[in-house]
């Protein structure tokens, strides 16, 4: 089974969804000629043509809303917003159109918008976010995270065959620092399932994203001290999991919630709320959170480091729980 | 300083020829001009009786521009109409019983409840429903033209936005990017003068709206939205050249909004005289008048048409009411569509 870096495994599911159906097509800021700020999409217009990645100019608006004319149309549109922190301009079209045009219309909108997420690397406030939270508040919208190149290659393919609109979240700071095994052959990961990264007996730790990396670092440590960490990679955001959440947390009965997004209203918030409805006679430690504190993302290094959550940060709090 | 091209009006029978219209085409028109307005006459009638839920907007004033741009489109070219384009929506085959179910928030209207007054559309007519947020439907109008150039299809997509609508972002950014792809759309100005209560004034600062589109790399012109084979002409022209590789082009057709913004709305803002002048130039009226002196539209033709209207009307405020409400257990079906779902576009 070849291995491939994280980005590798996006181009790979991306490529092959275009060759095999002519309806999918990019969309987006310098996807065409340059092969996309990250170069997720190098090659491409080269085998595709510039109608099916097509350059667009500045206008996030008219990208995302383009993508929802031509879905209507039967296209099956990609668009990457260059990095999330962009989608924001998109807001519009995608919270006041695309999200509710099937409910009141009844014709499904088959998009899927990539968002280069994430931070770690000084991109400061612009370049750093993870928007998912915002997103998954919005009923008519998915939001999938993956943190594996496997999962990052199934959950791209799920999300062109959804008919709905899919908001792709790739971290970008996994895109060439994980490598995995991802299977050459075509293949879906589905949307709405969880998937057990880690098994352990004694705390939960529930996340996505580059934070699964941030958790796994933190449960060898917790290893070595006899505590036995579960880690469940959530991998979509909306629909999520709820029932491998639930189960882990009846197995460990106690759960720490991690994300790299700001703590208030974070996602991680939903996932504590439904926890303590759902499995409260299941819970021995009160649910905990650890997620940014709630300020931009800061540019200087000892600002940045200070904002993701750390391993150091995540042991201390899983050690917290192991001992309550 | 104007840059858009203002259009002539249409004047003699030989005109109107020209641009292939026959005679049972003019009365289908004035049938269908007639049919908007006794539409939308109805529902202020239901709204006034408590029967219709939320507000009620109409398009009184803009029959014959609505109407001659759903006359002009091809049978295959698709549309995101807006609130006062209820000439689109009748042209285009949506049967008026369903426009009065709609309005009322039945499950036979459109929208099927989940939306109401004009937010509607039927993806086997080529129409796509709006929302409220203008002209948020214009990126997706270019969109659909985006679909059309891919695919190297003879198909054109018409959006609308109105002149306060052009003062926000999207229309900028789907006039830019259509310009710059050359893509088979045409964008289509209702100006009725007030956004609102805003005049235009307070919208833009250019002369015409049309005028901005030499910016973008394509034409404008500016035409009287009462005339209706003025609108139809430079609409099938518009759609044609689309259709032909020709790229866009901004029509806008300028007429005073006769009602308020809404109907709780009296327009106490709009000038007196204003009204007065254009009520003078009821598009109605006005192409009445046109096909008695230049196609000989008698009495009896124009009895004959009354009459269908009056009982089409009937028939569709019987069978309206006689739709049911929706099921409250249903409240959150269809959030999501289902990969099942026999997703048909319109070709």
């Amino acid at each position: 089974m070849p291995e491939l870096t994280y980005l590798q495994a996006i181009s790979d599911a991306l490529r092959g969804e275009m060759r095999r159906d002519q309806r999918v097509f990019v969309i987006g800021e310098d996807v065409g000629v340059y092969g996309g700020a990250f170069k997720v999409t190098l090659g491409f217009q080269e085998e595709f043509g510039p109608w099916r990645v097509i350059d667009a100019p500045l206008a996030e608006t008219a990208i995302v809303g383009g993508c929802t004319g031509a879905a209507l149309m039967g296209m099956r549109p990609v668009a990457e917003m260059q990095f999330s922190d962009f989608v924001s301009c998109a807001w519009d079209q995608l919270v006041t159109v695309a999200a509710k045009q099937h409910y009141r219309a009844g014709t499904p909108v088959p998009i899927v918008v990539r968002l280069p997420s994430g931070g770690g690397f000084s991109g400061g406030p612009f370049h750093s976010q993870n928007p998912e939270s915002s997103f998954a508040h919005v009923p008519g919208l998915k939001c999938v995270c993956p943190a594996t190149p496997a999962d990052a290659k199934g959950l791209l393919i799920s999300a062109i065959e959804d008919p709905n609109p899919v908001l792709f979240f790739e971290h970008k700071h996994l895109y060439r620092r994980i490598k995995g095994d991802v299977p050459e052959e075509r293949y879906t990961v589905p949307i709405g399932k969880a998937r057990v990264h880690r098994e352990g007996d004694d705390v939960s730790v529930v996340t996505w994203g580059a934070m699964v990396y941030t958790a796994s670092e933190a449960a060898v440590a917790l290893e070595r001290d006899g505590v036995s960490v579960e880690i469940i990679d959530l991998r979509s955001v909306v629909p999520w999991d709820r029932q491998t959440v639930l189960e882990s947390v009846r197995k460990t009965s106690k759960v720490l919630v991690l994300h790299e997004d700001t703590h208030t209203g974070g996602f991680g918030a939903e996932i504590a709320a439904t926890v303590a409805e759902e499995a409260f006679e299941d819970l021995d430690a009160p649910v905990r959170r650890l997620a940014a504190p709630d300020c931009p993302v800061p540019f200087s290094p000892p600002l940045e480091k200070a904002f993701i959550p750390q391993v150091e940060d995540v042991e201390r709090v899983l050690r917290e729980l192991a001992e309550y | 300083m104007a840059i858009a091209r203002e259009a002539e009006p249409v004047g003699s029978l030989s005109e109107v020829r020209d641009v292939g219209l026959d005679r049972d085409d003019l009365l289908g028109m004035y049938r269908n001009m007639l049919l908007t307005r006794g539409i939308e006459e109805r529902g202020h009638i239901l709204y006034k009786q408590g029967k219709i839920p939320g507000s009620f907007y109409t398009g009184r004033g803009n029959e014959a521009a609505a109407v001659a741009i759903g006359t002009a489109m091809g049978p295959d070219d698709v549309g995101t109409p807006l609130h006062r384009d209820m000439g689109v929506h009748v042209v285009r085959g949506l049967e008026p019983w369903r426009v009065l179910a709609q309005y009322m928030g039945r499950v036979d209207g459109p929208a099927r409840g989940r939306d109401g007054n004009v937010h509607m559309g039927e993806s086997r007519l080529g129409l796509i429903a709006m929302v409220s947020h203008l002209p948020a439907m214009l990126p997706v109008a270019v969109g659909c033209a985006l679909a059309f150039r891919i695919r190297d299809e003879r198909r054109v997509a018409v959006g609308w936005f109105g002149e306060g609508a052009s003062s926000r972002g999207d229309t900028h950014e789907s006039m830019n990017f259509a310009g710059t792809r050359r893509l088979p759309v045409v964008f289509v100005c209702d100006n009725n003068q007030w956004a609102y209560s805003t005049p235009t004034h307070l919208e833009y600062a250019a002369e015409h709206v049309a005028d901005r589109a030499q910016a973008y790399g394509f034409e404008g012109v500016v035409v009287d939205g009462t005339d209706v084979l003025a609108v139809y002409r430079e609409a099938k022209r518009a759609i044609e050249k689309a259709r032909a590789g020709g790229g866009p082009t901004l029509i806008e057709c300028v007429t005073l909004r006769m009602e308020g913004h809404a109907v709780h709305d009296d327009a106490f803002y709009v000038p007196r005289e204003l009204f007065e002048e254009w009520a003078k130039r009821d598009p109605i009226d006005r192409f009445r008048a046109w096909l008695r002196d230049n196609v000989s539209l008698t009495d009896e033709e124009e009895d004959e048409i009354g009459a269908e209207i009056k009982h089409v009307l009937s028939d569709a405020m019987r069978r309206a009411e006689e739709s049911p409400l929706p099921d409250p257990a249903t409240l959150t079906d269809g959030v999501y569509a289902e990969p099942d779902e026999l997703y048909l576009p319109h070709h």
